[in-house]
């Protein structure tokens, strides 16, 4: 029937495969010895983990006093690597969930990778307001729970409090919809597989047999789980907003903070989905999967999110200008010509110039290009935060109390952790579990397109 | 689980598949199940399979969530212990709402997922059923209890030859 597949649409993945054989791509990495350039990386992840994790252990034992807070900006850093890591994780749930219910299908080839992105970037951020807390062997007093105390409850009406129901549900939920996407390849993997492989993946795919009466259901629950991750993902960073917006802060007290930050986190998640898979593709040989076109269309998305971001940032000028408000107005020119102007001048140079250069298809389509967009982008993004935290702080409403604030190697250590973390997880992510969701790229590919009765998206 | 036999149609691809279970069902035989590498679409029309519950199911535990949520928020902040914030209204209700999204999202995911496992019967250490047929990688399987009579199976046997089956055999639950 292969006059009913559109002839305007590319397959998106290349090659012509078979089903057989993109079984056997899908799980060749799992079952050849891992390549050099692997362990390199790993090496390399762990070590910047053991000194994150040594810088850690200083402070917590010190305490966070050997951060470079002050009396004037006292909480830089670690809520900037906060919000930033947790931004990064939206663009996994907007191409597992969001692209999804658009039936996007090319989101198969990269929903898995950025999936276990989203889970592992979320566990980098809880990592900060934990280590925050100064006391971390307490930070179960941030949920309800029975206590001796009266018992005494925590504060409903905080968003910090908000943030602590948000932020883990979302954890719970990217991972359970992270698993239930691996079910059918963790029993793929089961079944070519023999001795104590087979019973770890026999164990963790649940006895999936892809019987057709589990997957109508199955479908049905992925369906329910998209439309249930999709406004989780705008109530996360909408609820990470209002740890600013509902603040009298100026900078920060502004009804524009949530659409800004989902989208702001939508574009650095995504940037950072391109660095990873561009490494990806190459390390892990899926050029056929992950193929330019994939990128093409991350990039577009990359440049959308960057407008709205860019228009966000100039909105926020022009309303310090228009409200009026002095204390607004000083905020923004501050930004602008006070002593972090280098940094807001990087921010928009990244966020709103470079991306730019995505208009041209010939730069979409060459990873040389998207490559060092993405990194930039990535910078830009976390300068954004900066920028709204530290700088609408460190000047105050009294002028005696101005300062500055600059990191200690404590901070820059634990940053320097956090990407420790995430890059371990990413490589063992690699190495021992399908990185590609085999069964929803088989159900698009060419040989399913062109042996179907009736056509399908 | 007692082992069962089955008789099996093994296709390579899900055209044939989608063929031959209407055939076999029109002809009167009663499909066990299908196994596949991908979900394929019209299996259900040609299965006729009931109807799901996990939508309603998905809707029952949100709901349960958002109950919970804003009675709990409620009692602890009216009742329980009124704490005195900047002087804000005890019972503010706009300031219900995140928490109440949250733990909606939260028990309708998971509940959502317990009850697809639930209904399906699937847990760690299940046996998979006709493994070793190929579902996982890329064949597409039509299971059916073997049938009573030497005739019967002749016939069912080559229905399935008939609609493109690779191979037909037999095979149990294990």
């Amino acid at each position: 029937m292969s006059a009913r597949v559109s002839p305007l649409r590319e397959p998106w993945v290349d090659g012509g495969k078979t089903l057989a054989r993109i079984t056997e791509d899908v799980c060749a990495p799992l079952e050849r010895g891992p390549a050099p350039s692997w362990y390199w990386g790993l090496g390399a992840s762990l070590t910047a983990l053991l000194i994150g994790k040594i810088v850690v252990v200083h402070q917590i034992w010190t305490g966070i006093g050997t951060w470079g807070l002050n009396k004037t900006v006292g909480w830089s850093w670690d809520i900037t690597n906060f919000v930033f890591w947790v931004g990064i994780g939206h663009a996994g749930t907007l191409i597992s969930a969001i692209l999804f219910l658009f039936r996007q299908k090319w989101r198969t080839s990269i929903n898995r990778a950025a999936e276990a992105m989203t889970i592992f970037a979320v566990m980098c951020a809880g990592l900060f307001p934990l280590i925050h807390m100064g006391r971390p062997w307490l930070a179960y007093w941030v949920f309800p729970y029975p206590n001796e105390l009266g018992p005494l409850w925590v504060n409903f009406r905080s968003p910090l409090l908000w943030d602590v129901f948000a932020i883990s549900t979302y954890f719970i939920i990217s991972a359970t919809f992270w698993y239930v996407g691996l079910w059918p390849d963790l029993a793929t993997v089961r079944d070519r597989s023999q001795g104590l492989r087979k019973k770890i993946f026999g164990v963790l795919s649940l006895g999936w047999d892809g019987s057709h009466r589990s997957w109508s259901r199955y479908e049905t629950m992925y369906l329910l789980l998209a439309g249930l991750a999709t406004p989780l993902v705008f109530s996360v960073h909408t609820i990470v907003s209002f740890d600013f917006a509902t603040s009298v802060i100026p900078g920060w007290h502004t009804t524009i903070f949530p659409p800004y930050f989902v989208c702001g986190a939508i574009f650095s998640g995504f940037a950072m989905v391109m660095t990873l898979m561009i490494i990806a593709r190459k390390v892990m040989r899926f050029e056929e999967y992950i193929t330019l076109r994939h990128i093409d269309a991350m990039c577009k998305i990359t440049l959308l999110t960057s407008m709205i971001v860019a228009l966000a940032y100039g909105t926020e000028l022009f309303m310090a200008w228009y409200s009026g408000n002095p204390y607004e107005q000083f905020a923004f020119l501050n930004r602008i010509y006070g002593p972090y102007r280098a940094g807001y001048a990087l921010m928009v140079f990244c966020n709103v110039l470079v991306p730019q250069a995505l208009w041209f298809k010939a730069v979409r389509r060459n990873p040389l290009w998207v490559f060092p967009i993405s990194i930039l982008i990535n910078v830009g993004m976390w300068l954004e935060r900066f920028v709204i935290i530290t700088v609408s702080l460190h000047r105050d409403y009294l002028p005696s109390s101005w300062t500055m604030y600059y990191p200690t190697y404590v901070e820059i250590g634990t940053f320097l952790g956090s990407f420790g973390l995430f890059f371990t997880c990413f490589f063992l992510f690699c190495r021992f579990l399908p990185m590609i969701a085999c069964s929803e790229v088989k159900a698009i590919s060419t040989f399913a397109q062109e042996n179907r009765e009736t056509p399908r998206g | 689980m007692a082992d069962r036999d089955f008789l099996v149609g093994v296709f390579v691809c899900e055209q044939d598949l989608l063929a031959a279970t209407h055939a076999a069902r029109e002809a009167g035989f009663k499909i066990h199940d299908a196994y596949t590498p991908y979900p394929v679409h019209g299996m259900d029309e040609a299965m006729a399979l009931p109807k799901t519950l996990l939508p309603r199911l998905c809707f029952l535990f949100g709901a349960a969530g958002l109950l919970l949520a804003v009675l709990f928020q409620c009692w602890v902040g009216l009742i329980d212990w009124p704490m005195n914030i900047g002087g804000k209204s005890f019972g503010a209700r706009p300031a219900l709402i995140p928490i109440a999204f949250e733990l909606t999202v939260l028990f309708a995911g998971l509940g959502t997922v317990i009850s697809f496992l639930v209904l399906r019967r699937l847990f760690p250490g299940r046996e998979p059923e006709c493994a070793g047929l190929g579902a996982s990688d890329a064949s597409f399987v039509l299971a059916f209890a073997t049938p009573e009579t030497e005739q019967l199976r002749g016939t069912l046997n080559r229905l399935l030859l008939e609609r493109g089956a690779k191979s037909v055999r037999e095979a149990s639950s294990r």
